[in-house]
């Protein structure tokens, strides 16, 4: 980190460092796995190499790249709202209700809705009960403050856990095993169109995220610091709020909770570049998708062909990386 | 609770506000700084009452240093003064004008030197001085203090309270919650004693901190003495 460097430089310098590693990520995870394939003969229309090439392997990396970046953008910032540096995209409820909802359709069987998979229609609509509840019972009576935010989160995100302990205990052993993997959360390869609605969704939330960065300084000093600075907190920790539980909600519905990037992304960014938000969104969007998109390359290949859970290469792989950088007192000199 | 009948503030002065633990020294500096809207009465400011005053327009007219701030993230000294631009900043970045601001309100507290370093890592003092230097960059017509010196060395406590003289001089009203009445009595204009939520004395050092309103606001037998300039010195009796 060089301080004294403007921010607007350093921000572009950031963005430009991120970009080009999700191309290189997006141009060269495809190409690892077991059965061998050439870019000349996927984009030339050979079998299977396109096949492999677009319809398994590079859809899930692009998958990869927008989940983990979303994950660590929300984790960013929920850590700011709650002022707590333990906090990930999680402990506010909305994915608890993702959860429920997509275990709930599992449960029951429902397979599809209107054309889209109804764990996905399932786990958005139980995203959005959480959400509501939890915006009304932590503005009860007073205003939104970060206290009334995290016990209501927290609080539902309880009773969600244990409606899933609840359904998985009724579930039959089949089930039970689908709710499972589930639970672990996992990258499947998507259709495009699913892509494109969630890079929607995603991309618009973290640009609002990126817009408002200056708030989230001020919340993440302290809720008195942002009102004498000319800044209203109960809105801007709505604001915050919403944008955070629709990033875990689209990305959620999709991979279910994929645990640890939310939490380790952003703080592992903060040793190297500082707490400054303007520069800490963009970063922990580029950062988190990259390393979330290695690691279920590591996932898809290491015991292929069979298929370790994306959470557990995310947390085996991030714990020493993070324990490392923590000890290191090295500082990259460029950014 | 706070029953204040009714107090007026005007540019220039240098206000000390003192009083017992409880007596609502933080409540008053919280309602005037528009942090606790939840007031019964009139509070106005220029005029027109706090509560209709715009957060922004109000952040660019008053600023409040809290007595202490703790950090969960590491934002550096710099990062933490220029939030204080704020109230100024439409853009994404703080404009050349704000950065000059910023130097200008570090330079005042003598916070440059750890400009660059993370908050979290700095004394009691420093922190203290970055706190104000933040408060400062907002270009405020009125400073709220809470306990200002409360952490910091003889030399910088001394440094303060001459800045906080300078800034009346230029015309801001200066209010400055403390305990140390010593200083309230060599440095303020005027001294404010709250006792319980209600006014006990408002006049000049010499005036409001009179013995016995020591004796029966702060329970303390004292004496006041002058010192060479003639400024009052309390002489607690033990």
């Amino acid at each position: 980190m060089k301080p004294d460097r403007p921010a607007t430089v350093r921000l572009g310098r950031l963005v430009a460092a991120g970009l080009l590693l999700a191309l290189v990520a997006a141009a060269v995870l495809p190409l690892v796995g077991s059965a061998r394939i050439d870019y000349g003969r996927a984009f030339t229309g050979l079998s299977p190499d396109k096949e492999i090439l677009f319809q398994a392997r590079l859809p899930r990396v692009l998958l990869g790249l927008l989940v983990g970046g979303a994950l660590a953008v929300a984790g960013v910032l929920f850590q700011a709202l709650v002022r707590d540096a333990l906090a990930d995209p999680y402990v506010l409820g909305v994915a608890g209700g993702a959860s429920v909802g997509a275990v709930l359709a599992i449960c029951f069987g429902w397979s599809r809705w209107a054309g889209f998979s109804a764990i996905t229609v399932s786990a958005w609509v139980g995203a959005a009960v959480v959400l509501l509840l939890v915006v009304g019972i932590a503005s009860q009576g007073n205003r939104m403050s970060s206290f009334t935010l995290l016990l209501a989160g927290i609080t539902l995100n309880s009773i969600c856990a244990a409606l899933l302990l609840l359904l998985h205990n009724l579930a039959d052993f089949g089930q039970s095993f689908v709710v499972l993997r589930w639970l672990m959360g996992s990258l499947e390869p998507v259709g495009y169109r699913t892509l494109a609605w969630l890079a929607a969704v995603v991309g618009a939330a973290v640009l609002v995220a990126f817009h408002r960065a200056r708030e989230w300084n001020l919340l993440a000093v302290g809720e008195e610091w942002a009102m004498a600075r000319g800044v209203s907190p109960a809105r801007s920790l709505l604001i915050g709020f919403l944008t955070g539980s629709l990033i875990t909600a689209a990305v959620t519905a999709l991979a279910g909770p994929i645990a640890f990037v939310g939490l380790i992304v952003p703080h592992a960014l903060r040793l190297r570049i500082g707490a400054d938000h303007r520069l800490l969104v963009p970063a922990a969007f580029f950062a988190g998708g990259v390393f979330l998109a290695l690691c279920d390359t590591v996932a898809r290949v290491a015991l292929a062909p069979a298929e370790i859970p994306v959470g557990v290469i995310t947390a085996l792989l991030g714990g020493p990386f993070f324990i490392w950088l923590l000890g290191s007192r090295r500082r990259s000199l460029w950014l | 609770m706070l029953k204040l009948a009714s107090v007026d503030f005007s540019r220039g002065e240098l206000v000390a506000l003192v009083g017992p633990n409880g007596a609502g020294k933080s409540t008053l500096l919280g309602i005037m700084a528009g942090l606790r809207p939840n007031y019964e009465g009139a509070c106005r400011l220029e005029g027109r009452e706090l509560r209709r005053w715009r957060r922004r327009e109000l952040a660019r007219v008053v600023s409040f240093v809290p007595q202490s701030l703790r950090l969960e993230f590491p934002f550096t000294a710099e990062q933490v003064v220029l939030m204080g631009r704020t109230p100024y900043c439409d853009g994404l970045f703080e404009s050349p004008a704000d950065h000059a601001a910023v130097e200008r309100a570090m330079e005042l507290t003598d916070t440059l030197p750890f400009r660059h370093r993370d908050f979290r890592a700095l004394s009691g003092g420093e922190r203290q001085r970055v706190v104000l230097a933040s408060a400062l960059a907002q270009q405020p017509r009125v400073l709220l203090l809470d306990e200002p010196a409360a952490f910091l060395d003889v030399k910088h406590q001394i440094r303060l309270h001459r800045l906080l003289g300078e800034l009346c001089r230029q015309g801001l009203l200066v209010v400055a919650a403390t305990h140390d009445l010593n200083l309230a009595a060599s440095y303020a204009d005027r001294v404010i004693v709250l006792d319980r939520g209600s006014l006990a004395a408002d006049a000049p050092p010499r005036q409001a901190l009179d013995p016995g309103i020591l004796r029966s606001v702060f329970e303390v037998e004292a004496c006041l003495a002058a010192d060479r300039e003639g400024r009052p010195w309390i002489r607690y009796e033990t």
